[in-house]
């Protein structure tokens, strides 16, 4: 008996129910444990230990109030913010300019120089933390932002070059010609016509270099022993620990700092996930 | 002469941070490991590779690389599917894909903290989840998830794929829209049924993408630190430490700094290896791997 095409979109149809439940169970592990603390910030500690399951009755804000008015979310917010953003700056300004190099011009070593950058994919930065510590301690850069960002840029560095080479490698040489015949210098055209045209990437290698950054936690743990020196993710693990006895206190904290990274996301969801699996795809 | 000089203005800043801060540390590293040092003072006290026997022959540190297996084995074995399931069945004509998408994704873009910490409230004793199985009348599920040491490795694993599965899932659904759906179509005319189609056709074609997701998860779950440090510190009694977590607790714990460069060393190495050893037997194939 021959398979019509109406029995392949039955047998395939006949599939989607099972597609819906899969989703709902997805969307069920992930989102419950985010509504807990959400919902549960705004509940109060004695309602939270009452019934840890359960709707807030009534419905409490004070919690958000108190820290939102306090000034210790918004150091840390700060904090994380000037960090990631000096990181972001120099991994793909640096990046860049080696990415640059490292494919439109020609010379001795260039596919071993670009190797090493990219092997620096597998350094982990806990193997180095160490050395790195004392280095920090040597130049005077602990209780500095610029002793976690530099690292972090240079960590990111492997990365933003591996997304970014084979972009700016497949910008045609006509374009580069046609600028030099208009006098443009090789510097000019990386500046004017090459970093304009790379703009997809320069916004993927953005994203991946803050978000890395924003969310990082080992060096901020290693660099920051003074409170006012930390970052969220530093901030959210140290408040948990020193309020522990404030449950519904902890869940508000917990909640404000989810929202930068979910809003960031939910504006830059193609550019996260294009860059993500565009990099592991090379 | 011009042009040499261009070279080195646009390579000089990144080569100067990659290696003053990246390739340098590990170096040292590897120096440091040659020496019994507390962090202060000279260089004096050279002990060879006596540091990297204590390493191996430690009892924990065996235990935390047995830690390290476990979640490297339970991701394959249980993630993996559970992704490639969940892929499959996401790559249909849902309605709403595209709020699915971000929801499963969401948890990634939260930093390891803030996943740890959501997941030591909801864990808490007569908390969330245990008030959530005794109400589905499965009293006897409870454990103490993070203080029993049976259990904490477990839970744990449970943690990490809550916040890494959205990027396997994401991935993977990258890699099926890269299949044509002719191809589906054809087998299915040749008289294969769903199952047969999927087996032979696609998941042979989703090949690359699953390889190089074998890849990241085993090197993120050989580097595996946050959440197991802000939830357990690697304990009960060392029942959940991995080799990072024990690197961070000899070196800045106990300032035992050469001892923990030496861990940091056999770290890196094992990471290295395996990244090696899968270039050149899994990886080859694919036109154009990661780490090409």
């Amino acid at each position: 008996m021959r398979t019509t095409a109406p029995d392949i979109i039955r047998r395939r149809n006949s599939l989607r129910p099972l597609g819906y439940l899969a989703a709902l169970l997805v969307v069920g592990v992930t989102v419950v444990p985010l509504l807990f603390v959400v919902i549960g910030g705004f509940r109060t500690t004695a309602q939270v230990n009452a019934a840890p399951v359960g709707w807030p009755s009534p419905w409490v804000v004070d919690n958000y109030l108190a820290i939102l008015g306090a000034s210790t979310f918004w150091r840390f917010l700060w904090n994380s913010a000037v960090i990631a953003v000096i990181a972001t700056a120099l991994a793909v300004g640096c990046g860049a300019m080696a990415g640059f190099a490292l494919s439109r011009y020609r010379f001795r070593g260039r596919e071993a120089l670009y190797g090493l950058f990219t092997v620096g994919l597998l350094f982990p930065l806990a193997v180095a933390s160490l050395p790195l510590y004392l280095q920090l301690r040597q130049i005077g850069l602990l209780e500095n932002p610029l002793g976690v960002a530099i690292p972090e840029a240079a960590f990111s560095l492997p990365v933003t070059i591996l997304i970014l080479r084979p972009f700016m490698l497949e910008i045609p040489q006509e374009v580069e010609d046609a600028a030099t015949l208009d006098g443009a210098s090789r510097l000019g055209f990386f500046w004017r016509i090459l970093l304009p045209l790379s703009m997809p990437a320069l916004s993927t290698v953005t994203v991946l270099a803050f978000v890395t950054s924003w969310n990082a936690y080992l060096l901020p743990l290693l660099v920051f022993n003074d409170q006012s020196h930390f970052t969220l993710p530093l901030g959210v693990a140290t408040f948990q620990s020193q309020y522990s006895q404030d449950t519904a206190r902890i869940l508000a904290f917990t909640t404000l700092s989810m929202v930068p990274a979910l809003g960031v996301f939910v504006l830059a969801e193609r550019r996260i996930v294009g860059g993500l699996s565009g990099s592991v795809k090379g | 002469m011009t042009r040499r000089l261009e070279l080195a203005l646009l390579l000089g800043p990144a080569l100067v941070l990659f290696v003053g801060f990246v390739l340098a540390p590990i170096g040292v590293a590897a120096y440091y490991s040659l020496y019994d040092w507390q962090g202060f003072g000279s260089l004096t006290d050279f002990v060879g590779l006596g540091n990297y026997w204590d390493v191996l022959g430690g009892a924990v540190f065996q235990s935390a690389v047995q830690h390290n297996l476990v979640i490297v084995v339970l991701s394959l074995v249980v993630q993996l599917p559970i992704s490639v399931g969940i892929a499959l069945l996401l790559n249909r004509k849902l309605r709403g894909r595209s709020a699915l998408r971000l929801v499963v994704f969401a948890p990634y873009v939260l930093s390891e903290a803030t996943t740890a910490v959501i997941w030591l409230l909801i864990l808490q004793p007569g908390g969330f989840v245990d008030q959530a199985l005794s109400s589905f009348g499965l009293h006897g599920l409870i454990r103490q998830w993070l203080a029993d040491p049976k259990v904490v490795l477990l839970t744990l694993f449970v943690v990490i794929t809550w916040k890494y599965i959205g990027f396997g899932i994401i991935l993977l659904l990258a890699g099926l829209q890269g299949i044509p759906t002719e191809l589906r179509e054809a087998a299915a005319l040749d008289g294969a049924s769903a199952w047969q189609a999927t087996r032979q056709v696609v998941l042979p074609l989703l090949g690359p993408t699953i390889r190089i997701w074998i890849f990241l998860s085993v090197i993120g779950s050989l580097q595996v630190f946050d959440v197991v440090w802000i939830m357990t510190l690697g304990g009960p009694a060392n029942a959940s430490t991995t080799m990072a977590t024990y690197l961070i607790d000899h070196g800045f714990k106990r300032y035992e700094f050469g001892y923990g460069s030496a861990v940091a060393v056999v770290l890196f190495i094992i990471c290295f290896a395996f990244a090696l050893l899968y270039q050149r037997f899994a990886l080859r194939r694919d036109t154009e791997g990661a780490l090409r």
